[in-house]
């Protein structure tokens, strides 16, 4: 077992780190503030070509892996949660695509993604289907020289932002999850707009959007993978965004961390720094623990992936616990802040509204729970 | 065209507090300091890079330092210049600026042919603002200090230089030496493909021996100035600043004074 970085890991984390600290931190929150798009931030990392990190060199990406992703989105992620899920989100459709893409497909829409020129969303979500993800309402209908499709997704991360969308539809209703399918979608195809913008306790500047097919005829192949087979590529697309989401929260947790490790050391009261007393100690030595359990559940979901090993047991557990670390970490930094920490001259309240996310999106903490139950007893 | 930038690295000074001098020779002690390409140097690359962007051609980044300057211009590779050269040598050792302008103007004699040397207006650690300047000498061709703007068509360039408190628009023909201010751009930072293929091209070092030089003209020998004492300055109190009505700051100006026993 080998825990050590590789120099390019070094080097680029290196990178990362700067570009996060300068640019990314001291804006996080302006943009939680204002709530509009951090387009300057998806610049940036387009120019440093990280949008390309798991992507083949032959589609004009790096080829690094899912370890070396996970690493650069955790930086992010602490430095900006909005622009980690961002980043993370943009991974739901370039998986999928390199996972069940045609040759054609993935030459067609992985080299903009790569470079950032595009940006991707995946949308399964409905009003009448969340965790249960195979009630899917929307409809396909495969006709002479197209599908058309019809329905609605809400919350959709990155709608309307994004250019190549992965959505899932129904080709046959009575059939329930066996009858799911995987499109790709452009922006701008005729028959497909954006409705509302959903407003959230946190990460206001996030992109969850509502999504409308109405007669929205696609081209035959921008099936994505087989007919009726679209639940195992919304499966897999999940398991692996697990990482995704799951690095974000320990992005979010690790920020609140350190704003409460440095201020217990500032604060005075009874005349010595808040960090002397006990309390705080054992509440800071629990938040450091915690993290770093999650970091290393996560980072063993990534090297399973990259090893192409079965991951989706670990990438749940990774996703479960660090998003209940960063709801319980987030929640004591507040506690360790006392009335300042309630205040919005701090960030610790964004990180503890910011975490609650993480515990929701991309199979909620119960559905976690259901997966792993459900794998551990076939083992 | 050819555009050669002379870069220089330095420590960083946002760990200036961690910058110690050794008072026997007078030089800064840089072990555990970490160092950054001068930050004015970075937006000479950047104006090299875009020139070239718009232009065509080819960007030579010129270092001169110990070994381990290789490392700033591996950065500049990463951030797309063509080719790195570094002048390294024990005989370059304790170049003033005088030496230091010499050494570099023969190191450009050597790549030949250019139309354009970059460099930052000075650098974050000596500060002094006399090595582009000493470059374009040693080379007889014109020099445009402060630049904040660059434009260059055929074989005029066009450079708006900053002044105290207005700008001047001076024009020359190529070649010419030009430094650079902070205004004229925002550096980009490596991408990832850059700082990957940095690491794999080859930095020129070039010694003593791979130049024509005189040697009373380098290192020790060929520089005239001699530094008496180097120190880090007691840092002063704060002054403080009244502000309000002119009437009302002045009564309060010479209260104080008063207070003071200066008046």
């Amino acid at each position: 077992m080998d825990f050590t970085l590789s120099d390019d890991q070094k080097m680029i984390l290196g990178l990362v780190e700067e570009v996060c600290e300068k640019e990314f931190a001291p804006r996080a929150d302006e943009v939680s503030t204002k709530g509009e798009f951090p387009a300057e931030n998806i610049k940036k990392l387009a120019e440093l070509d990280l949008f390309g990190i798991t992507i083949p060199e032959k589609y004009g990406g790096l080829g690094m892996g899912y370890l070396t992703w996970a690493l650069i989105s955790e930086k992010i992620s602490r430095a900006c949660a909005t622009t980690g899920l961002i980043f993370g989100a943009n991974l739901l459709c370039t998986y999928p695509l390199l996972q069940f893409g045609s040759e054609e497909q993935k030459n067609k829409f992985l080299p903009p993604l790569a470079k950032g020129e595009s940006l991707g969303a995946f949308a399964l979500t409905e009003p009448e289907a969340g965790s249960d993800a195979g009630n899917v309402q929307m409809t396909a209908k495969k006709e002479e020289n197209h599908y058309v499709l019809d329905g609605n997704k809400i919350f959709i991360t990155n709608g309307e932002v994004a250019d190549t969308y992965i959505v899932i539809a129904n080709m046959d209703k009575s059939r329930g999850a066996r009858g799911l399918t995987a499109f790709i979608v452009e922006k701008g195809n005729s028959g497909f707009a954006f409705g509302q913008h959903f407003e959230k306790m946190g990460l206001s500047a996030l992109p969850n959007v509502e999504l409308i097919f109405d007669n929205c005829k696609i081209p035959l192949e921008n099936l994505l993978f087989k007919e009726k087979r679209g639940f195992r590529v919304a499966m897999r697309t999940f398991a692996a965004g697990r990482i995704g989401v799951g690095i974000g929260a320990l992005g979010v947790a690790e920020a609140a961390f350190e704003k409460a490790k440095e201020y217990s050391k500032q604060r005075i009261q009874f005349g010595k720094s808040i960090s002397s007393f006990q309390a705080i100690q054992h509440t800071l030595a629990d938040m450091a623990t915690q993290i770093e359990a999650a970091k290393y559940l996560l980072y063993r979901a990534a090297w399973l992936l990259d090893e192409g090993e079965p991951f989706e047991k670990i990438s749940s557990m990774g996703k479960l616990y660090a998003s209940e670390v960063a709801m319980r970490v987030t929640t004591k930094a507040v506690q360790v802040f006392g009335g300042y920490g309630y205040t919005k001259d701090y960030p610790v309240e964004r990180y503890m509204r910011e975490a609650k996310l993480f515990e929701i999106i991309e199979g909620t903490s119960e559905i976690q729970r259901g997966v792993i139950a459900s794998l551990i007893l076939k083992e | 065209m050819r555009i050669i930038v002379c870069i220089k690295q330095v420590p960083d000074t946002e760990e200036l507090g961690k910058v110690r001098i050794n008072s026997q020779t007078n030089t800064l002690i840089r072990e555990g300091v970490p160092s950054i390409i001068n930050p004015f140097d970075e937006n000479a690359i950047e104006e090299a890079l875009r020139l070239k962007e718009k232009k065509g051609g080819r960007v030579i980044a010129l270092s001169m330092g110990p070994p381990q300057a290789e490392e700033a211009l591996r950065k500049a590779l990463a951030m797309g210049v063509d080719e790195a050269v570094l002048l390294s040598d024990k005989a370059f050792a304790g170049s003033d600026t005088l030496a230091t302008s010499y050494t570099l103007a023969m190191a450009i004699k050597k790549i030949g042919e250019f139309d354009l040397v970059l460099s930052g207006k000075q650098a974050i650690d000596g500060d002094t603002a006399q090595v582009g300047p000493g470059v374009a000498e040693w080379l007889g061709i014109p020099q445009i200090t402060y630049a904040r703007k660059i434009e260059i068509d055929d074989s005029k360039i066009r450079v708006e230089r900053v002044l105290e408190d207005s700008f001047e628009v001076v024009e020359t023909p190529l070649p010419v030496l030009v430094t650079v201010t902070k205004d004229i751009n925002d550096p980009r930072y490596p991408s990832l493909k850059g700082l990957l293929k940095a690491k794999r091209e080859k930095v020129s070092i070039w010694t003593c021996q791979d130049l024509s030089l005189e040697k009373e003209k380098i290192g020790l020998d060929g520089s005239p100035t001699q530094v008496i004492e180097i120190f880090i300055p007691q840092s002063l109190q704060k002054g403080e600043i009244l502000s309000g009505e002119t009437s009302q700051v002045a009564d309060k100006l010479i209260k104080e004074m008063k207070k003071m026993k200066l008046i």
